[in-house]
């Protein structure tokens, strides 16, 4: 069974969105590391890209398949997890601490209202 | 049956050999052909007795799986048998030892088989004209592409876009994008073209849309030809991805179906040999008010005679060096001669028949997603190996050790846990028969057997992560890698 962390957000594309301030810092879960499988590659945003909900954030590849990482709020991104780019393993080993993807600034503080609370996303996962 | 793969110490070629050592049997002049000055001596090839060196290259033969040792059931890649007669024909000297340069008047015979290919290729096609040139199904695709633009840019008109299926080959939008198109994906409703979100997506920015039918998961596209329609009114061509022909040759054919462009997997449908990479064919077909962009020179027979035209001022050009591989053409040539028509025809009925025996056998023990009748080959999910806390990947590892190679697996993603499964027609009712005995044992046995597998290989689970973290591709890289790390 996977973790589901409690004090964070989720979508249905099994991203994570923990909120600190203004800013969303953005990855994905437990669920999604161990269905990609080991990860091999990971692109990142370049920060102060403008970014819209649903855009394509960046791209995880691992050994099974290539996904897309779905922004899941609008603004600009502030941040990005360059350790990624030497050790894409850190997505599998710790999805929620050192495997974050990106920190994104809010434009809009309603997109946050559209995630989904910790045991909605239990529901969806169905375990 | 017991099997076990054969398993040798195999040094390289540049470990075995003793690089101080000089083969004085060899003359690196050639007879004083080669001057002096214009000799390297620096040059790192292995020096090594003939003796040693086939040892070496027939040991590591046995370490690997093909198509010649049994069931490669590799799903989108119709791993057919080989006929052997197909390289024996190649290795003829009228065959072997002609030059593409030349003069056509003493190659009439070369020129001639092209030409026959093509109209047997059109036939099989429905289609008026092909080139033989493209070396591969994706340089067949990046072709057809050159082609969509041409044909759009004579007509005066700038169009940006190319559409694919979710559950296109993933070489289509790569070809789509390397000839400089935005590439637009759309989502499959029930296994299959979604009609509905394609007319959204067109618009007369679209350029072409790019379909494989059957498509990926075998199903056959009923829609095909109100999706042609639906294309030709906005402006825009149909592309026909050759990948599955395998599977309707003599039924129907991509003309037939309205398409304006099709490649033809020689490979896949014409049994010439997989290469690693190595020589392929992919020949593009096209219908008649397309053929003059195809690649020069085109080859006309006028009189009984052959020639080389290059006066086409609406080609796009020359796509590959000379005339395409050839000695791949000849094999497919050989194959279809051997064939005949009826015998194309029913190598497609017995593809057919070997995936849906295989499919029906295999459905209730996995998951089938979108029931009924397949074409050349299935996609199962393996999502209920999950309860037994084994994956795909397990399960497909395993097979190995039966001495099967595996299906393809997670393609298409739009199947969970996909294993993707395509017999051909070369493979008897016994072979199936086996396969699917091993597979329900393979689902029976300890899920740890499973998850550590393959145990009977020559070589255990790779590291697939480790393969693509840390790629080293060449001998000089290996070397480099391992004098830093020192």
């Amino acid at each position: 069974m996977s973790v589901v962390q409690p004090d964070l957000k989720y979508t249905k594309n099994h991203e994570w969105v923990k909120i600190e301030g203004n800013l969303a810092r953005i990855g994905i879960t437990d669920h999604a590391q161990a269905e990609l499988t080991e990860i091999v590659f990971v692109e990142l945003p370049s920060t102060g890209k403008d970014v819209s909900k649903g855009d394509v954030l960046g791209n995880v590849e691992s050994v099974k398949t290539v996904s897309e990482v779905f922004s899941p709020v609008s603004g600009t991104v502030n941040e990005k997890n360059d350790k990624l780019v030497d050790s894409p393993e850190l997505l599998n080993k710790d999805p929620y601490g050192e495997g974050w993807i990106a920190a994104v600034e809010l434009r809009n503080q309603d997109d946050l209202s559209d995630l989904m609370s910790a045991d909605d996303y239990r529901k969806l996962l169905g375990e | 049956m017991r099997y076990h793969q054969a398993d040798y110490d195999v040094p390289l070629l540049f470990e075995a050999c003793d690089e101080q050592k000089i083969d004085d049997r060899f003359d690196p002049t050639i007879g004083g052909a080669i001057p002096k000055g214009l000799l390297r001596s620096d040059l790192n090839i292995p020096d090594l007795p003939e003796r040693d060196v086939v040892k070496h290259f027939i040991n590591l033969s046995q370490m690997n799986f093909g198509v010649d040792n049994g069931l490669y059931p590799l799903g989108s890649c119709t791993m057919k048998y080989n006929p052997k007669i197909c390289d024996e024909v190649v290795s003829w000297p009228s065959v072997a030892s002609i030059h593409p340069h030349q003069d056509p008047s003493t190659v009439q015979g070369a020129l001639r088989l092209m030409h026959e290919l093509e109209g047997m290729l059109c036939e099989i096609g429905g289609v008026d004209a092909v080139t033989l040139q493209p070396a591969a199904g994706a340089q067949g695709e990046y072709t057809g592409i050159h082609i969509v633009r041409a044909y759009h840019e004579a007509r005066g008109e700038k169009r940006n876009e190319v559409i694919l299926p979710d559950t296109a080959h993933g070489t289509n939008p790569a070809s789509a994008a390397m000839v400089g198109y935005d590439v637009l994906e759309i989502p499959s409703k029930n296994g299959c073209v979604d009609i509905e979100a394609l007319k959204a997506s067109i618009s007369s920015d679209t350029a072409a849309f790019m379909l494989t039918n059957p498509n990926t998961l075998g199903i056959f596209e009923k829609d095909v030809k109100e999706i042609a329609g639906t294309l030709h009114d906005a402006g825009a061509l149909l592309y026909y991805d050759g990948a599955n022909l395998n599977a309707i040759m003599g039924k129907t054919s991509p003309g037939h179906m309205n398409f304006d462009i099709v490649h033809f997997n020689l490979h896949k449908t014409f049994a010439t040999p997989h290469g690693g990479g190595g020589p392929g064919a992919g020949p593009v077909g096209v219908k008649r008010y397309l053929e003059e962009f195809l690649p020069v020179p085109r080859i006309i027979e006028k009189d009984g005679k052959y020639h080389l035209d290059y006066d086409q001022p609406k080609s796009i050009g020359k796509v590959k060096a000379y005339f395409g591989n050839f000695g791949v053409l000849v094999r497919a040539y050989a194959y279809m001669m051997m064939q005949g028509g009826p015998g194309l025809e029913a190598a497609s009925e017995n593809a057919v028949l070997n995936s849906n025996y295989l499919k029906d056998k295999l459905k209730d023990d996995f998951e089938l997603p979108y029931g009924g009748l397949r074409k050349h080959e299935f996609v199962l999910s393996g999502k209920p190996l999950k309860s037994k806390g084994v994956r795909t990947l397990d399960f497909a590892k395993r097979l190995l050790d039966y001495g099967f190679h595996a299906p393809t697996i997670y393609f298409p993603i739009i199947v969970d846990e996909a294993i993707m499964i395509e017999p051909t027609e070369t493979e008897s009712k016994e072979t199936l028969d086996r396969f699917v005995d091993v597979c329900k044992q393979i689902l029976k046995e300890d899920p740890e057997i499973l998850k550590t597998a393959p145990h009977n290989t020559s070589r255990r689970r790779m590291d697939e992560a480790k393969a693509a973290r840390d790629m080293i591709f060449s001998w000089r890289g290996y070397k480099k890698k391992t004098e830093n790390a020192k």
